[in-house]
């Protein structure tokens, strides 16, 4: 059925479609209208037997998740940024005892300072704690990567992370074609655990694991993000199938076939440079798009074989790893190793700032021109930057950065940035 | 003015067209200064930046006319639709309203007049009445439609009055305006 | 069920004197069926309070639940002591998630089977004072105040004992750990400071708090039964010598957990939804020196000379319970002097 509804709206329906029996939440901007909608269905009695807990914690909900999903429940959370940082201990508990869960992450920057708005920080600093990552283009995308899911994490007995740009997907209205119940059931069957607490066959779960073994057991976790490389493929095959709709998969080229210049992102940023794409197109430019849908595991086959025959391949990150740069573009280099293709590093976005059509032109022309600084921070304010270093010069107490920055740029709260 | 961009975007959607709205928030809380974005288009939407010049601008809060930027951008063809009782020349805004073509320029009372159907001053739906009436991008049947399947039963249906009224208010304003410019040329 | 040799190497129980009772009066341990459900070959010190008393609660809970339990535990001693790698001393379903979490997991797990229509399969949680009281509290309080069908046990043994006994919000005043240490011009733990879990337990009204020991089985195992058979958020918190972290002879566990209850240092006592019902009175009262003397971690407090008001101290919270659980009803002599 085609709705034009909020993206958070559209989630949490796919969220009931599967079928969930226990869904644990805290709440966080901006994911909040997600689980506030299926608090709601819940009562009405909407998704069966469900059970609707409310965690006093981020900690808290995941470690419901957990023993709730080791007695054999299919189980939901969603959480963003701080959250998810404080859920941390219990996300790589999740993924170390293999344990099925499915947690949209509505993407959203980390503190400090603290900021409300998109950006990818948060489950990039996860990236290596053995969820599967997803990233999700546009709401409808959102909604079939939620069905997808949940297939995938009780196929694998690994837990999926599935993330949407924090308000620029989840507070966002557009066109969305949600699945029917009956779809849903045909695609994804009860959940069969791998590993149950049951009385009638009593297993001792979350052993201690020495020198000895540990290395084994760590390596089969790893194993497991590799058999999802072929798995998501398979499920992007059948949900085109069940479904007639291309969503999911480890990539998504768009007009790079012959292109010289290839710009590499995830998430929603894509659709805004399937735009610039296509107008340098018009003007003759050599220019195409990779969009990497599976974030973890990394598709390093995927992204090599898509980005060979370029010349120049711009990732454009909303990330930045503190002290190093780049983090999506590091992936990218690692798979384009011993290739003479390019690889140039765009940090944009961070807290929330838009990555605008007029940004990414001249970012591009730049690069084009072999002019471009490495990594570029797209649209950052450098004068800003100077006067901001100048000042702490001056003295020993300098104060809190944030607020003098803030001053200077004199914050209202409307202005569009 | 979440909830208006909303609405415009389930009106297009009605009428067949794609459309995409979204906020940007100025802070988390209720009562904070907050822009939101709608485009409508005959294709799908791929485009995520925000709107940055507008074919319309509906200011629901004249008290911020000033405080914030918000007329960068604007199409020289653009529409202005402002949420006042007072007349557009006493906001001081004539710079901006000598760049815009007269018709696409128009002031309506949407908080009394949303005040009156509803019982509550919260103009949002009342003025998507007026977005109709001035551009015709989505139609009056669509906005009532939109309106009534966010609000349910009597808010709904005071509300979608409450657009009615603020379309016919607009509507009948431009053939004022447009009957004085008629007299203006007699003369 | 084959027939089982009983073994019984503890003295000062009244576990062999069941004998003496009726059937239906002795206790689980006493009884052929008893489950084992944590089985012998575990790593627990020789005179491990923890051992003993998971044992007997856990053997409680599967008779008032029909064999039908599946537990939840915290790290800690008991995790790692029962689970030594790659053997397991468990023979229910047992699952070990983090330190701060087993509440919220047992809660988990406790939602699953109310989905699935399982509520005939009963929930524990269990974890020692570090994990209950400090690290664990915030997924606790939520378990409690959300009535969760959960029984919580608290292992009390009064510091973090898995890591080398360090001091916990439920470490006594003046003990000796190795972050309290046994130095400086007020040697152990401050006064002043700690958690009564057992009262806030009560102050979130759930159904049922108990206070329990290993040195009297009958009440624990009447305790941890009515528990099983309630529905909603449940807590028991059991007193656990440690006699590594104690310095005490292991000989004495079973002694020094009765002396912490003649004393009035450790109250015996049950709340229903935030109002205490039940007690157990003390049979003779003692001084609490006869409690801190055989233990090492008190040792500074008789050195010479003693340390007189430190005791006093140590004294005048005995004498608080007794008089806020009427311990001592009249008539009651003082004891052994």
């Amino acid at each position: 059925m085609r709705l034009q509804i909020e993206g958070s709206q559209a989630v949490a329906a796919a969220v009931a479609l599967c079928r969930p029996e226990v869904i644990s939440c805290y709440p966080i901007t901006p994911q909040t209208h997600i689980v506030e909608r299926l608090s709601e269905l819940v009562r009405n009695g909407k998704i069966g037997s469900c059970r609707f807990i409310n965690a006093e914690s981020e900690f808290g909900a995941l470690s419901i998740l957990i023993g709730a999903s080791a007695a054999g429940a299919r189980t939901y959370t969603a959480t963003a940024s701080q959250g998810l940082l404080f859920m941390t201990e219990a996300v790589y508990n999740a993924s170390g005892l293999g344990l099925p869960s499915v947690m949209t992450i509505g993407n959203r920057a980390i503190g400090a300072p603290i900021n409300i708005w998109n950006d990818h920080s948060d489950s990039m600093a996860l990236r290596d704690a053995g969820w599967i990552q997803l990233h999700a283009e546009s709401n409808q995308e959102a909604v079939d990567l939620h069905v997808q899911a949940f297939r995938l994490a009780e196929t694998l007995s690994c837990p999926v992370m599935v993330c949407m740009d924090g308000f620029v997907l989840t507070h966002a209205y557009e066109p969305v074609d949600l699945p029917t119940q009956e779809q849903v059931d045909a695609f994804l069957p009860p959940y069969e655990p791998v590993q149950l607490l049951d009385p009638d066959d009593p297993m001792t779960i979350g052993a201690m694991v020495g020198p000895e073994a540990f290395a084994e057991v760590r390596y089969l976790t790893h194993h497991t993000q590799l058999r999802a490389l072929e798995e998501i493929v398979t499920l992007e095959a059948e949900f085109l199938r069940q479904f007639g709709r291309a969503s999911g998969g480890l990539i998504e080229r768009y007009r790079t076939e012959d292109a010289e210049t290839i710009l590499v992102a995830l998430g929603s940023v894509n659709g805004t440079i399937r735009e610039v794409v296509d107008e340098l197109r018009d003007a003759g430019v050599a220019i195409g798009s990779l969009k990497i849908g599976a974030y973890r595991p990394f598709p390093v086959g995927a992204v090599r074989e898509a980005l060979h025959p370029c010349r120049r391949a711009i990732v454009v990150e909303k990330d930045l790893a503190l002290g190093k740069g780049g983090i999506v573009s590091s992936d990218v280099k690692m798979a384009l190793r011993g290739l003479p293709v390019i690889v140039q590093t765009v940090i944009a976005g961070l807290g929330g700032r838009s990555i605008t059509k007029a940004s990414l032109f001249q970012m591009i022309n730049e690069a084009r021109a072999g002019k471009l600084d490495e990594p570029h921070f797209l649209d950052l304010d450098w004068d800003v930057i100077r006067k901001e270093l100048a000042r702490r010069q001056q003295r020993r107490r300098s104060g809190p950065t944030a607020e003098h920055v803030l001053r200077q740029v004199n914050s209202v709260a409307s202005k569009m940035v | 003015m979440v909830t208006a961009a909303e609405l415009v975007a389930v009106a297009a959607f009605l009428d067949g067209k794609y459309a995409q709205a979204f906020p940007s928030f100025g802070s988390e809380r209720m009562g904070a200064p907050v822009m939101a974005f709608c485009r409508i288009s005959e294709r799908a939407i791929r485009l995520r930046e925000p709107v940055m010049k507008p074919d319309a601008l509906i200011i629901q809060d004249p008290t911020l006319l000033h405080q914030v930027d918000l007329f960068t951008g604007l199409s020289p063809s653009g529409y202005l639709l402002l949420n006042t009782s007072q007349e557009p020349h006493r906001l001081g805004l004539d710079d901006l309203m000598a760049r815009l073509p007269a018709a696409h320029i128009r002031a309506v009372p949407a908080t009394e007049i949303a005040f009156k159907q509803t019982g509550r001053p919260i103009p949002n739906a009342a003025l998507i009445g007026g977005l109709a009436a001035l551009t015709g991008w989505v139609t009056l049947e669509s906005v009532r439609k939109a309106i009534s399947q966010k609000f349910p039963g009597r808010v709904g249906a005071a509300n979608a009055a409450a657009a009615q009224a603020v379309y016919e208010a607009v509507r009948s304003s431009r053939t004022a305006s447009e009957r004085e410019r008629t007299h203006a040329v007699a003369d | 069920m084959a027939d089982q040799r009983i073994k019984f190497y503890q003295t000062g129980t009244f576990t062999a004197g069941n004998r003496l009772l009726d059937e239906d009066q002795r206790t689980v341990q006493a009884r052929m069926e008893r489950t084992n459900s944590l089985d012998s070959g575990h790593r627990a010190c020789q005179g491990c309070g923890e051992a003993l008393g998971a044992r007997y609660a856990i053997d409680a809970a599967m008779r008032a639940s029909n064999n039908r339990l599946v537990a939840v535990n915290a790290t800690g001693c008991l995790e790692v002591f029962s689970t030594p790698y790659p053997e397991s001393s468990w023979k229910i379903p047992w699952l070990h998630s983090l330190f701060g979490n087993a509440p919220a997991v047992a809660a988990g797990v406790a939602a699953a089977l109310e989905a699935k229509g399982r509520s005939d399969v009963r929930v524990v949680a269990q974890g020692g004072d570090g994990g209950t009281v400090d690290i664990g509290f915030g997924c606790l309080s939520g378990m409690f105040e959300r009535n969760d069908d959960v029984l919580y046990i608290c292992y009390d043994n009064g510091a973090y004992m898995n890591t080398g006994v360090q001091r916990s919000g439920s470490t006594p005043p003046a003990a000796r750990t190795m972050t309290t240490p046994a130095v400086g011009p007020r040697p152990g733990n401050p006064f002043g400071t700690g958690k009564n879990l057992p009262r806030i337990a009560m102050a979130h009204g759930i159904p049922y708090v108990a206070t329990a020991s290993v040195a009297d089985l009958h009440d624990l195992e009447a305790k941890v039964t009515k528990a099983t058979r309630i529905r909603g958020a449940r807590y028991i918190h059991m007193f656990v010598p440690c006699p590594l972290g104690w310095a005490h002879d292991p000989a004495l566990t079973i002694t020094i957990a009765r002396l912490a209850i003649e004393t009035g240092l450790f109250p015996l006592f049950e709340a229903e939804h935030g109002r205490v019902v039940g007690r157990t009175t003390i049979r003779r009262k003692v001084p609490v020196e006869h409690y801190l003397k055989p233990q090492g971690r008190f040792k500074h407090l008789f050195g010479d000379p003693p340390a007189r008001e430190t005791i006093a101290a140590i004294q005048a919270m005995a004498d608080e319970n007794i008089a806020t659980y009427n311990l001592l009803p009249a008539g009651v002599e003082d004891g052994l002097s």
